[in-house]
C-alpha cells in the first residue's frame, strides 16, 4: 500500500480542523440512523445526496474558477443552462440522449475556452471588480441569446434516465437519483484525478497558485487559465443537465436557483477548497430536502432564505468555510 | 570560450521608476557569475530583466539568439530563474515541486529523479510533505533541486544565501558549484554575500545603482580596494 501510494504520489493531505471532522461524522452517524428507523428519511436523505451532488458540482465549478482567476463566475449558472439548450437542439436534430450529452460536453469545453479568451482576458489583471462584472454581464448576455434563440417558453426534454425506482429493502430509490449521483461523482473523480496526477493538471494548480512562480518554470498560465474556463463550463454542463430531468422542464431560469444555492455551497465548504464544495452541495442538498418534511413552516417557499440562514450561522463560527484553511508556511 | 548569455545595453523600469540604466555583462559557457552590489543597485532587476518579468528595454542575447517572449518562454529556452523568495510553490508537495521544475521537458525523468536524490538525499523522505512546512535551508535547498529538474543551460539565483545560518551557505554554495562541476552548468547569482560569491564566481559585476560600476575576475575584485572597502569589509 505504501508503495502504491508513492508510485499515484499521493500527498499526505492535511485533515480539516478536527471539530469539523467531528461534526461530519456526527452528521453521517445521525443520517444513517435516522434512514435505519424511516423509510421516509432514507427517501429524502438519498433524494437530497441527488440534489446536493448537483450544487456541488456547480459549486465545484465556481471554486475552480474562483481559485485561478480569484472572481466568483456570476454567469457560470447561464452557461451550464446554454449548454442544456445545446443538449436540447441536439437531440432535436435526432441524436440520442447520450450522444447529445456526450456531445455537449465537448461543446460547453470549447464554449468555457472562447468565453474566457474573448471576455475574461482583456480585463484580467485588472480589478476583481471589473471582471465580476464583465461575468455579470455575460449572465444577462447568454440569457438574452438564449430567449432571442430558444424564446423563454418552457420546453421538454428527454429524460435520460426513465422513472423507474429500485428498492433498497423497504426504501425506494429513484433510478433518477442515483444516476443522478453516479454521473456527478463520475465527473467531479475524472476531474480530480485529472488535477492530481497530470502534468496539465499540475501545472494549472501551480498557475492558480503563484502565477508568477509557475511562469518561471514554464508553465503557460493564460493558455492553462483557458483551460480552467473549459472544465469549469463542462462541471456547469454536466450540473445543468442532471438540474433538467429534476425540474421536468426547460427554460431558460432553469439555474438561477442552483446557482445561489451553488454559491451558498461554496461558501460554506470555503471557496478555496473543491471537496469542500462538493461536501457543502450535499450537505445542504439532504439539509434542504430534510427541512421540507420536518420543519413544518419552511415549505418550499422558505428553502432558500433558511439554506442561507444556516450558511450565516455557519459562517459566524467558522468565517473560512467548513474547509477553508490558512497555508502553513514558514520562512 | 563562447558566451552564453550576453546583455548589452539593458535597461529596466518598474512602471515609471528605472532600475537598471544600460547594464552590460557576458556570461560564458560552463562559468559562475555573480552580481555584486548593494540594496536597490538592481541585481534582481538585472535576472528579472533576463527572465523578462519586469519591462525591459535593450539587447539581451541567449546561445546566440535574441531572447524574445514572456517569462514561461524563456524558461522553455533553458533558463531556471530562482527568484527572491525562492519561487517555492508552499502549498504543494516536494514532490510535485519538483515535477514542476521539470514541467518544460518531455520523457522519462527517472533518472533526474535519481540524480536530484544523489545532491539532496533527504528530498526523498520528504517528497510527500508540503513544502511551505520545509525549513528555510531545505526550501533553498529545494529550489536548487527544482532548478536542476529544469536541466537548464543557464541558472539564475538570486540571493541564495538571504536567511540562512552560515553553515547553510556554505552548503547551498557547495551545491551550486557541484552542479556547475558535474553537470556543467552555467551559473548566474547574485548576492549581496561579496566574500562567498567571490570565492565560488570566476567572473564578477559590481552594480551600483543601475550600472555596472566594476567588472573583472573574481580574483582581481576581491583585491580591489573599493570592493574590499564596501563588500568584503577589511
Amino acid at each position: 500500500m505504501v508503495e502504491l501510494a508513492r508510485k499515484l504520489s499521493l500527498p499526505q493531505r492535511r485533515l480539516p480542523g478536527s471539530p469539523v471532522l467531528l461534526l461530519l461524522i456526527a452528521a453521517c452517524i445521525f443520517l444513517t440512523i435516522g434512514s435505519l428507523r424511516s423509510t421516509i428519511f432514507a427517501q429524502l436523505t438519498v433524494a437530497g445526496v441527488a440534489t446536493g451532488v448537483v450544487f456541488g458540482s456547480l459549486a465545484l465549478a465556481l471554486v475552480l474558477i474562483y481559485r485561478a482567476t480569484e472572481v466568483i463566475n456570476f454567469a457560470q449558472g447561464e452557461m451550464a443552462m446554454a449548454m442544456v439548450y445545446v443538449a436540447y437542439q441536439l437531440m432535436l436534430w435526432g441524436l440520442a440522449y447520450w450522444e447529445a450529452f456526450f456531445l455537449t460536453l465537448a461543446i460547453a469545453f470549447v464554449f468555457g475556452v472562447v468565453t474566457q479568451q474573448i471576455f475574461i482576458r482583456p480585463v484580467q489583471g485588472r480589478s476583481v471588480i471589473a471582471v465580476v462584472i464583465v461575468t455579470v454581464g455575460l449572465f444577462i448576455l447568454i440569457d438574452g441569446l438564449v430567449e432571442w434563440k430558444w424564446s423563454a417558453n418552457q420546453r421538454f426534454m428527454q429524460a435520460p434516465f426513465g422513472n423507474k425506482i429500485y428498492h433498497l429493502g423497504s426504501v425506494p430509490i429513484a433510478r433518477q437519483d442515483l444516476g443522478t449521483i453516479v454521473i456527478t461523482l463520475v465527473s467531479v473523480t475524472a476531474l480530480w484525478a485529472f488535477f492530481r496526477f497530470t502534468k496539465l493538471g499540475l501545472g494549472m494548480r501551480a498557475g492558480a497558485l503563484r502565477p508568477a512562480a509557475a511562469r518561471l518554470v514554464g508553465v503557460r498560465t493564460n493558455a492553462l487559465l483557458a483551460v480552467g474556463w473549459g472544465l469549469a463550463a463542462v462541471l456547469g454542463a454536466v450540473a445543468g443537465l442532471m438540474t433538467e430531468p429534476a425540474e421536468y422542464v426547460l427554460q431558460p431560469t432553469l439555474m438561477q436557483p442552483v446557482l445561489l444555492y451553488a454559491f451558498a455551497a461554496a461558501v460554506l465548504g470555503g471557496l478555496e477548497s473543491p471537496g469542500g464544495a462538493l461536501v457543502g452541495g450535499i450537505a445542504l442538498g439532504i439539509f434542504l430536502n430534510l427541512m421540507g418534511q420536518y420543519v413544518h413552516f419552511v415549505g418550499s417557499v422558505l428553502q432558500l432564505p433558511v439554506a442561507f440562514a444556516a450558511l450565516l450561522l455557519v459562517l459566524l463560527v467558522k468565517p473560512t468555510g467548513l474547509f477553508g484553511h490558512r497555508t502553513v508556511r514558514k520562512v | 570560450m563562447t558566451a552564453l548569455l550576453e546583455l548589452r545595453d539593458v535597461h529596466a523600469r518598474y512602471g515609471p521608476v528605472n532600475a537598471l540604466h544600460g547594464v552590460s555583462l557576458t556570461v560564458d559557457e560552463g562559468e559562475i557569475v555573480a552580481v555584486l552590489g548593494a540594496n536597490g543597485a538592481g541585481k534582481t532587476t538585472t535576472l528579472r530583466a533576463i527572465s523578462h518579468t519586469v519591462h525591459r528595454d535593450g539587447e539581451i542575447r541567449f546561445a546566440g539568439n535574441a531572447l524574445r517572449g514572456g517569462p514561461e518562454a524563456v524558461a522553455r529556452l533553458g533558463v531556471a530563474h530562482v527568484p527572491e523568495g525562492r519561487g517555492t510553490f508552499a502549498e504543494l508537495t516536494v514532490w510535485e515541486n519538483l515535477r514542476l521544475g521539470a514541467y518544460t521537458r518531455r520523457g522519462n525523468l527517472k533518472d533526474d529523479f535519481a540524480r536530484v536524490g544523489s545532491y539532496f538525499p533527504w528530498l526523498d523522505d520528504r517528497r510527500h510533505q508540503q513544502a511551505g512546512t520545509l525549513s528555510g535551508g531545505e526550501q533553498q535547498m529545494l529550489s536548487l533541486a527544482r532548478a536542476f529538474m529544469q536541466r537548464p543551460r543557464l541558472l539564475m539565483l538570486d540571493e541564495p544565501s538571504l536567511g540562512l545560518a552560515p553553515l547553510l551557505v556554505t552548503e547551498v554554495f557547495r551545491i551550486v558549484q557541484e552542479l556547475n562541476e558535474n553537470e556543467g552548468v552555467t551559473v548566474l547569482v547574485v548576492e549581496q554575500n561579496a566574500h562567498i560569491a567571490l570565492q565560488l564566481a570566476q567572473t564578477a559585476y559590481v552594480l551600483e545603482v543601475g550600472r555596472v560600476a566594476l567588472s573583472g575576475p573574481s580574483t582581481d575584485l576581491q583585491q580591489h580596494e573599493s570592493v574590499r572597502r564596501s563588500y568584503l569589509g577589511y
